[in-house]
Parts: structure tokens; C-alpha cells; sequence
């Protein structure tokens, strides 16, 4: 079965390579929505509270504005029919998610290097807890997002909805890693955040058996 | 003749709970049955107990009967359940806007501000944002079946990231609202407002509250849950012309 999702992620990833469609979209969304946040704040000195929390909006705009095209690129081409005659449901759903696992890494490793680049203020002093919530939380919001545009995919409206869909799903993990990342800013121990980690990981964890639980009632026409 | 009865009696049991909960006076040291006792930091404010309360009470009643509906829906494939979930949470949205609304005009006397990221308010936004997403999904799908599958499976997906709410909350933020868990259990100042007590003269009327306006509820939802199905039937006869 992994192999099946693995062939499916590389076909996913071999046409992502040609066409480059998601990989110009994020990319050029993140630089977008970084340079409006520089704009705004023009040449005051924002604490560094706030970039933690700005961190997050960044990901979860820029996710909302590429993720979904794991789902809705099968529909608009027509070819889920003949994914649903060759693969699992459950392999659909792997090798969706492997391929927007990697698409979420790429994209917050970028964003996390521009914002240490581009703001003062985003100093990490426990570099361990972030790296460690930054990992986690990345993948919770890729099992969210392939979950929802799956559900996209199949409703009639393709853009529109996704982060209306998305943003109530992902309010408590976005809300548990801008707490982590201001404890890795302000340099707190693991020992005091061991809360805050045992929540994103039990979501991760939910959210993932509710994924594969369900995505055979989405896929199956 | 049954369902009349009952009818006189959800009235009867509501209209004593409305003039009970207005009218009944607070004092300092509550003698007679019909007086409630004075809580300092909330005096007359108290009285919102016996409404806002149910209204938080029944848009979480209403969530949870949809998600059982689209679990049923989900398993037997009856457009029935559908119309059951759909109905439950019809009259969830209503009931969770009224309570932020009553809630917010409290907040407003007993805080000075409509809205503070209290983690109750917050829990209740993010709630009213999942019946906001719910309708909009359901209301961008054409095909019956389709919109069926597809709003049980986000209202399932919804309902298991309640748990989070009820534990992240009160961590993140400080808790204002009567009732909190305090932040620190160490802490020995916890003020009257969140540590508050009700009598036992309060607490029967606040029960009869709760029992009453559940049985408007499941009034209601019966009420809507038929509409939704003579409506079907309606548009049916329509086109077969």
C-alpha cells in the first residue's frame, strides 16, 4: 500500500515540477504577504511577541492559498475517476498527504528563514522547542488542510471556501503554536511547555485517525 | 389532547421561570424562598444565569445531535438523518448567536467591554465560525446526497476539535467569566465573580430554566425537522408536476 502512495506522491510531484503551479503560488504569496506586514509596520520597532504571532498568520494564509490544490487540480483535470479505479482510498489519501507534508515544510521552512532574516525582533533563544513545535505543527496543518480540500474538491465552490472551512479546524493548533513559539522566543524550558506539546501532538494524532476514518465517505462517489 | 397538555405546561414552566428570574429580588441575607442572595462584584448582573446559560446550553445540545445525526447519516445513508442534523443545527446557530449577544450586553455591565478573548467567548466564536463554515458548505453543494456526506463529514471533523477548546482556553488566556477554572490552582485570591455559589432557591430556578428551554428545544427542532420533510415532499410533487 506505501508503495502505491509513494508512486502516487512522485506523480504528484513530477507534474507539480512541470507545471510549477503551487510551488510560484506560495512563493510568491509568501513574499506578498511578508512585504505588506514590513509596509505596515514601516520603521517601528515591533516586539517580539508580536512576530510570533504574525508568524502564524503568514503560514496559515499562505497554506490556505496552495494546499488545495492536492484535490481540486484531480477534479478539475477529471482524472479522480480513474484514481478512485486504481488506488485505496487510503493510499489516495498517503500520497496526498505526503505531497503536502513536503509542500508545508518547504513553504514554513522559507517563511521561517525570511522572517529571521527580515525582522529584528524574531530572535529564537530555545531553539530545540521551536524546532520541535515548528515540526508538529506543520504537521497538523498538513493532515487539516488535505482533509478539508478534499471535502472542497467534491463541493461546488473551489476557492472561496477553503479558509472558511479550514479556519475553525485549525483555530486550536494555530492558537498552541503561537503560544509555543513565543515560549521558544522568550527562551522557556521544555518542562514548562510540555502542555502546550502534548496538545498539538494529541491533535495531530485525532486529527489524523478522523482523516482516514472519513476520507472513504468523501472519496467514494 | 396529550401534546396540549404539554404545551400548557412548557408555558406555564417558562412563564414562572421569566418573571421568577426578572422579578424575584436579590438581598443581602435571603430569608424567604423567593429572594436570592447577594454575590458581591455581580449583584443584579447574576440574573443573566437563567437565560444566557440555557442558550450556551442548547447550542452545544444542538452540536452535539448534529454530529450524532451525521454519524447515523454517514452509516445508513438516510437523507432522514440529514434532515434531522440539518434541523438541530438550524436552531443551533440561532441559540449560540443569541447567547453571545446576551453574553456580550453582560460583559458589557459586569466588565465594561462587549468582548474581551475571554476563553468562554472565545469558545463560543469559534463555535458560531463552525456553524458559519457548516451552512456555507452545505449552501455551495447542489446535489442532495452530495451535501449530505459531505457536511456529516466536516461536522464530525468539526465536533473532535471541541475537546481543545475546553482544555487549551483556560491556558492561554485568563479566565473573567463566572465559573472559570482559575489559571494558577495555587492561587488562593480567586474574586467572588469566578468562584461564585448559587443558593438552592437560585439553583431550582436555574434548573427549571435548563429543563424548560430544552423542552422548547426538542419542540422546535420536531417542529423544524417536520418543515424541512413536508418542504421535500413539496418540491417532489412539483416536478412531477
Amino acid at each position: 500500500m506505501f508503495s502505491k502512495s509513494y508512486a502516487l506522491f512522485k506523480k504528484d510531484f513530477s507534474s507539480e515540477l512541470r507545471t510549477r503551479y503551487a510551488v510560484n503560488a506560495l512563493a510568491m504569496f509568501i513574499i506578498v504577504a511578508i512585504s505588506v506586514i514590513l509596509f505596515s509596520i514601516g520603521n517601528e520597532r515591533i516586539s517580539s511577541s508580536l512576530t510570533g504571532g504574525l508568524f502564524w498568520v503568514v503560514i496559515f494564509f499562505t497554506a490556505m492559498s496552495g494546499l488545495a490544490r492536492a484535490f481540486v487540480s484531480e477534479e478539475e483535470r477529471g482524472t479522480s475517476l480513474t484514481l478512485q479505479l486504481v488506488a485505496s482510498p487510503s493510499t489516495v489519501f498517503t500520497g496526498k498527504l505526503l505531497f503536502n507534508l513536503v509542500l508545508v515544510f518547504v513553504m514554513n521552512t522559507v517563511i521561517a528563514g525570511l522572517y529571521s532574516l527580515l525582522f529584528d525582533a524574531f530572535v529564537i533563544q530555545n531553539f530545540v522547542l521551536f524546532l520541535t513545535s515548528f515540526i508538529l505543527g506543520n504537521i497538523g496543518l498538513a493532515i487539516s488542510a488535505t482533509i478539508i480540500a478534499a471535502i472542497i474538491s467534491k463541493a461546488g465552490a473551489k476557492g472561496t471556501l477553503y479558509p472558511v472551512l479550514s479556519f475553525p479546524i485549525l483555530l486550536p493548533l494555530i492558537l498552541t503554536c503561537v503560544q509555543l513559539t513565543l515560549f521558544s522566543i522568550d527562551g522557556t524550558s521544555f518542562e514548562t511547555a510540555k502542555y502546550e506539546l502534548a496538545i498539538v501532538i494529541s491533535y495531530d494524532v485525532i486529527m489524523l485517525t478522523a482523516s482516514y476514518m472519513l476520507f472513504d465517505f468523501i472519496w467514494k462517489d | 389532547m396529550k401534546s396540549l397538555s404539554w404545551k400548557i405546561f412548557l408555558f406555564l414552566l417558562l412563564g414562572f421561570v421569566s418573571v421568577a428570574g426578572i422579578a424575584f429580588p436579590i438581598v443581602k441575607n435571603p430569608i424567604h424562598w423567593y429572594e436570592f442572595p447577594f454575590i458581591p462584584g455581580l449583584g443584579e448582573n447574576a440574573k443573566i444565569i437563567f437565560f444566557h446559560v440555557p442558550t450556551a446550553w442548547l447550542s452545544v445540545i444542538a452540536f452535539l445531535m448534529s454530529t450524532i445525526f451525521s454519524i447515523q447519516y454517514l452509516r445508513k445513508k438516510n437523507l432522514d438523518y440529514d434532515a434531522k442534523s440539518y434541523a438541530a443545527a438550524q436552531l443551533g446557530i440561532i441559540f449560540c448567536i443569541l447567547a453571545t449577544i446576551t453574553g456580550a450586553v453582560w460583559a458589557k455591565f459586569a466588565w465594561g467591554s462587549f468582548w474581551s478573548w475571554d476563553p468562554r467567548q472565545t469558545s463560543i466564536f469559534a463555535l458560531l465560525l463552525i456553524y458559519g463554515a457548516w451552512f456555507a458548505l452545505r449552501s455551495s453543494i447542489e446535489s442532495e446526497d452530495k451535501r449530505a456526506t459531505l457536511s456529516a463529514v466536516y461536522a464530525i471533523i468539526a465536533f473532535v476539535t471541541v475537546p481543545f477548546f475546553i482544555f487549551i482556553m483556560p491556558r492561554i488566556m485568563v479566565g473573567l467569566h463566572p465559573g472559570s477554572i482559575p489559571v494558577n490552582p495555587n492561587e488562593q485570591q480567586v474574586s467572588p465573580v469566578i468562584d461564585f455559589k448559587m443558593n438552592a432557591n437560585m439553583q431550582l430556578i436555574f434548573f427549571l430554566s435548563l429543563i424548560g428551554f430544552t423542552i422548547l428545544y426538542f419542540w422546535m427542532w420536531n417542529i423544524g425537522y417536520k418543515s424541512i420533510i413536508y418542504r421535500d415532499k413539496l418540491n417532489k410533487q412539483l416536478i412531477k408536476g
